[in-house]
């Protein structure tokens, strides 16, 4: 103990370890056990039934597509998938939770021994294992009120969730913000959820311990549950390692307990020691039967798997010739992605394309504060717009008004047509009005026969006048010079 | 094969986990009560089961699951009728404290 | 009018309704009469429902569509059976004036074939219990002698059908509270095979052990109730997805070359030898009718009871979890915090029984005591699913006593729980194994009815009705009547 200590007051270095488990609600159509809808931000209790209010003599039926939606996370974080899977019951007593259990999975989880490669702030990579994934029941929604009564709403009771737990392979709050980051991604690349943050769609529970370098057993844990923010998640573990680090070295102890991350101070709050493990008396649920997942079952799931934001960005840069950065920027969520290809599908120019969404589009959803999803604009229409720009039929001037009349729905080419936004590259036309505009100035052809440039500039003019700007200036810039040539 | 007894500082702990409380009368009957059973429970470690699989249920089922389909049955106002206490569309329940529950 | 459900089995009574010499009303006003005039000393019923079932019955009349065998006939529902609107208590009085917002499958079933409820029927609260006194509500008494218990925990509806109050009444079994009532008020009881009947709007104790099933006065009149409410419900993962057959099609008296087995165990220490001779004797009819008889050796059934008092009560601690005073049913007053409402609440809403369960199975599940006990007792549940899988290899159907005892005293066992869990012992082992397992009335010993329990493999229903049938139809013991019967 005592040379312990020394060490410690010596050198003041610790190695941290941090472990994580990420709940990701997944967005079914209907809940993990029950048939009541999935829907957030509707009235209290609008999507609960008898079955979601726990009463008596009710039954759970698992969803389906729940579990291959948990089958997907597993297959993106390369988890090996159960073939038995047996419910469990975990045991307590809270007003969200009304069965006073919670079905999980928690002998037979759902998927094991995965990993999630992590690129570090240096560029370097690092491999964090993840020990399990499961699939179980979100909960209830508990208000405090003021007045000395706490209001439960049980719509996301039984919301499918998606644990994922890690091993405890994070030695830094920048690599535990990196990891939920990419976790982050990795998910809305399944296609399983948003992961909308603000919405509780991905919350963390951490936790994290210090220990001498060199030391071989870890530290006491101390756990922060429910964070749903990175930026939380890395300033709680922050506070941590300093305040774990001065307790050490005051020669105190650390304590395992569960604290709250507190934003508006920057610090943790304690909330309770735990006095040995909490004793939720798991046992298998049964009400369920098992389920059985064979290899057909997997590949079945794995064809249905969108492909990942790596494997995305990989194809933008080799066969798109997209740059590195910007296939990142495509790919930073799975609609922009999806919305990319299939743009490029129909047809549009693949750097024009990864450029207008990059740029205008995405500047539009800034400016209105939407989801790509819910603006107007199709990948049909981009690609048209693109198409007409790329044949020379719209000037990239005149796309611009094109542009805004895809975002509010339009197609474009009626669009052009419509509003005559329509180029004219037709020489046979532009040959009759340069014949026209050359008979009527002979001055003209005198001074530029002078060498006076501005004489060309006088006849484009014209041009464009007599064309009501619809001339395509680059076709009637060099049919000007070959006529004048002849004269 | 050991004897299996339980003290009423255990019973009181157990009673802690099912949310029940019981007076010091009801303690030392359910102390006693509770003890004789365990005993009828301590035959089972006579029988060598090193080699047999558990059961813990003999339905046939296997994959019986349900197609992601969303049905909502309307039944909130009946289960909000049936509530105790209810407010607004929310169950009303004493506050909760910081650190109670999970 | 009255009417005389000893007189008129199932089919008789659909006969008169379809013939016009009964309306579905009169039958369902006569069967009110019945509890109205009878129960005072039975107290089989919670609660009745003359209203809905009067309604109910008028548009029967009015439709006469008596296509279906039950409909228009009266029906008691355990009082644990879900049913929309009407109270539905558990026999406790955390549920006091619960009314669900729907009805087990089992209900609607009937429902849809046109039979009509009268009314809910006492029970154990929660089903906890073998004599029907722990019921927060009353004490029902057996049918035979007012003195003695009707057994539980079904014992409302096995009093009302042998007290002759309705034709049929249906119960829940999780370690024997169907056949062990029937028993001991000498009517047919079932427990279907684990999976038969639906388990959606029956009021959990243990979730692997629970079923559903009929009380009749025949064996015929079960085979077709059975006919009605079994069959595959998606809302429960663990009803099977089987094709119900018709359980009367072997009720033909033969049971020539039947393999019977008896197992030594059923007739060992602990029961009452006037019992054991006359199963014995019941045995030998079935054999003299052509079945040949084996004994055999089921060498786990001494380790039934404390593996099934440990499933039981694990699962039955955390299904009985949901009852908090939060969303539905009792909730303590002056609370001063939640642990208080959730502790307050169920202190006072439940009864010592049912303490006493949720804290064995609490126990057996807690961190330390789980693989000691409640994995251990799932592995014994394995071996005895093995006695009774070897004995199958060769017979068809295993007999012997459905309780040890005839029906005891009211108040004589209650302040025992050891001595009453051990009762227990016949019928558990066919709950922790799933099986199918009738009781009949296989005569009297000191006035009081016997059980025979007929046991059969997994979903063969219709050879354990077969068994019955023969044996009854030969004995014809239906044929004595309680007491109460003169009340009529």
């Amino acid at each position: 103990m005592i040379d312990l200590r020394s060490k410690i007051m010596a050198t003041g270095n610790f190695e941290t370890t941090i472990g994580l488990e990420v709940h990701v609600e997944m967005q079914t159509n209907s809940k993990l056990m029950s048939p009541s809808p999935v829907h957030y931000g509707d009235k209290p209790n609008e999507n609960t039934n008898v079955i979601d209010f726990g009463y008596p003599g009710v039954l759970p039926v698992a969803n389906k597509g729940a579990l291959e939606y948990g089958m997907r996370a597993a297959l993106a974080l390369n988890a090996t998938i159960s073939p038995f899977i047996r419910w469990d019951r975990k045991n307590y007593f809270y007003p969200d939770n009304p069965k006073a259990y919670q079905t999980t999975q928690s002998q037979t989880p759902l998927g094991k021994n995965g990993y999630l490669d992590v690129t570090l702030a240096d560029g370097t990579t690092k491999r964090i294992r993840i020990k399990e994934l499961h699939v179980e029941e979100d909960a209830g929604k508990n208000t405090h009120g003021t007045d000395g009564y706490s209001y439960v709403d049980l719509n996301r009771q039984g919301t499918p969730l998606i644990e994922i737990v890690s091993e405890p392979d994070i030695a830094s709050p920048d690599e535990a913000y990196a990891y939920l980051e990419q976790l982050r991604q990795a998910i809305l690349f399944t296609g399983i959820s948003e992961a909308k943050m603000q919405e509780g769609q991905m919350r963390a529970d951490v936790n994290i311990s210090i220990r001498p370098y060199g030391s071989s057993e870890y530290g006491t844990k101390v756990e922060m549950k429910n964070i749903n923010s990175f930026n939380y998640v890395r300033n709680a573990l922050i506070f941590e390692e300093k305040r774990q680090a001065e307790v050490l070295r005051s020669g105190g102890i650390i304590q395992q307990e569960t604290r709250r991350y507190n934003e508006p101070t920057k610090s943790t709050i304690l909330m309770r020691v735990k006095e040995g493990a909490d004793d939720y008396r798991y046992f298998p649920e049964p009400d369920l039967a098992p389920v059985v997942i064979d290899q057909n079952w997997i590949d079945k799931v794995a064809d249905e798997l969108p492909k990942s934001a790596g494997d995305r960005q990989t194809s933008y840069v080799s066969t798109l010739g997209i740059e590195r950065y910007d296939a990142e920027v495509l790919t930073q969520t799975l609609a922009m992605s999806d919305f990319y290809d299939a743009t490029v599908a129909a047809g549009a120019d693949a750097k024009r394309a990864a450029n207008y969404l990059i740029g205008d589009v995405n500047a539009f959803m800034n400016k209105h504060q939407v989801e790509l999803q819910e603006t107007q604009l199709t990948p049909e229409h981009l690609a048209g717009m693109i198409k007409l720009i790329e044949s020379g039929t719209i000037s990239t001037k005149q796309a611009k008004q094109v542009f805004e009349a895809i975002m509010a729905g339009e197609e474009p080419e009626a669009f052009a047509k419509k509003n005559g936004l329509v180029q004219i590259s037709d020489p046979e036309v532009l040959l009759t009005w340069i014949t026209e505009v050359l008979d009527n100035n002979p001055q003209s052809i005198e001074d530029f026969k002078g060498g006076k440039d501005r004489a060309t500039g006088y006849l484009i003019g014209q041009l464009m006048k007599m064309s009501k700007g619809q001339a395509n200036p680059g076709v009637m810039n060099k049919l000007l010079l070959a006529e004048l040539a002849k004269r | 094969m050991s004897e299996t007894t339980i003290s009423k500082e255990e019973v009181a702990h157990v009673a802690g986990l099912a949310k029940l409380a019981f007076n010091e009368t009801e303690l030392e009957q359910f102390t006693t009560q509770l003890d004789s059973i365990l005993t009828i429970f301590d035959t089972l470690g006579e029988v060598d089961t090193e080699q047999v699989e558990p059961t813990y249920s003999v339905t046939e089922n296997v994959n019986h699951l349900r197609q992601d389909v969303a049905d909502n049955w309307h039944q909130k106002q009946a289960l909000l009728e049936n509530a105790p206490l209810e407010a607004a569309d929310l169950i009303k329940v004493p506050a909760i404290l910081d650190g109670e529950g999970e | 009018m009255t009417i005389n459900f000893f007189d008129n089995d199932l089919t008789s009574l659909h006969n008169k309704l379809i013939n016009k010499e009964l309306t579905a009303t009169e039958l369902t006003q006569a069967t009110l009469d019945n509890v109205a005039h009878t129960d005072e000393q039975l107290n089989a019923f919670i609660s009745t429902n003359p209203e809905e079932a009067l309604l109910q019955a008028k548009k029967i009349d009015d439709a006469h569509d008596f296509s279906d065998i039950l409909t228009g006939l009266p029906v008691g529902l355990k009082d644990n059976l879900a049913t929309n609107g009407i109270q539905t208590t558990g026999a406790s009085r955390i549920l006091e004036g619960f009314k669900p917002v729907y009805d087990a499958t089992v209900v609607s079933k009937l429902n849809t074939a046109g039979a009509v409820s009268v009314g809910k029927t006492n029970m154990d609260e929660f089903a906890m219990g073998g004599s029907t006194e722990t019921s927060y509500y009353k004490k029902t008494t057996n049918a035979w002698d007012a003195t003695k218990v009707p057994g539980g925990s079904s014992g409302g509806s096995a009093a009302a059908v042998a007290g002759g109050l309705v034709p049929f009444a249906l119960g829940s079994d999780t370690g024997g509270s169907i056949r062990q009532p029937a028993a001991f008020n000498g009517i047919v009881g079932l427990k279907p095979t684990y999976g038969r009947v639906s388990r959606w709007g029956l009021f959990a104790m243990a979730s692997s052990l629970d079923q559903v099933g009929p009380f009749t006065r025949t064996v015929k009149d079960n085979a077709l109730v059975l006919n009605t409410i079994a069959g595959f419900d998606e809302k429960d993962s663990t009803s099977a997805d089987r094709d119900v057959p018709d359980f009367t099609a072997k009720l033909t008296g033969n049971v020539k070359g039947l393999k019977i087995a008896v197992p030594k165990e059923y007739f060992g220490e602990g029961i009452d030898p006037k019992v054991a001779s006359t199963v014995k004797a019941a045995i030998a009819q079935l054999e003299a009718l052509g079945a040949t008889v084996d004994e055999v050796s089921l060498p786990h059934t001494k380790y039934g009871v404390a593996a099934y008092y440990i499933i039981m009560s694990s699962e039955a601690s955390s299904n009985l979890q949901r009852y908090d005073g939060v969303r539905y049913g009792f909730r303590a007053d002056d609370v001063q915090n939640l642990e208080d409402l959730y502790v307050k609440t169920r202190s006072e809403g439940f009864g010592d029984e049912v303490k006493r369960r949720i804290m064995l199975g609490t126990f057996s599940l807690s961190a330390g005591a789980y693989d000691a006990f409640f994995k251990k007792a799932a592995k014994i549940r394995t071996l005895l699913i093995e006695d009774f899988n070897r004995v199958f290899a060769d017979y068809d159907v295993i007999v012997g006593p459905t309780a040890p005892t005839v029906a005891y005293g009211i108040g004589e066992e209650i302040d025992d729980p050891t001595a009453m869990y051990l009762a227990d012992a016949l019928t558990i082992p066919v709950n922790l194994a799933g099986l199918p397992g009738l009781s009949v009335n296989a005569g009297f010993v000191d006035g009081l009815p016997v059980g025979l329990q007929i046991i059969g493999k997994p979903f063969d229903e219709a050879t354990v009705y077969q068994t019955g049938y023969a044996f009854e139809q030969a004995s014809r013991l239906f044929e004595q009547l309680p007491k109460i019967a003169k009340k009529y």
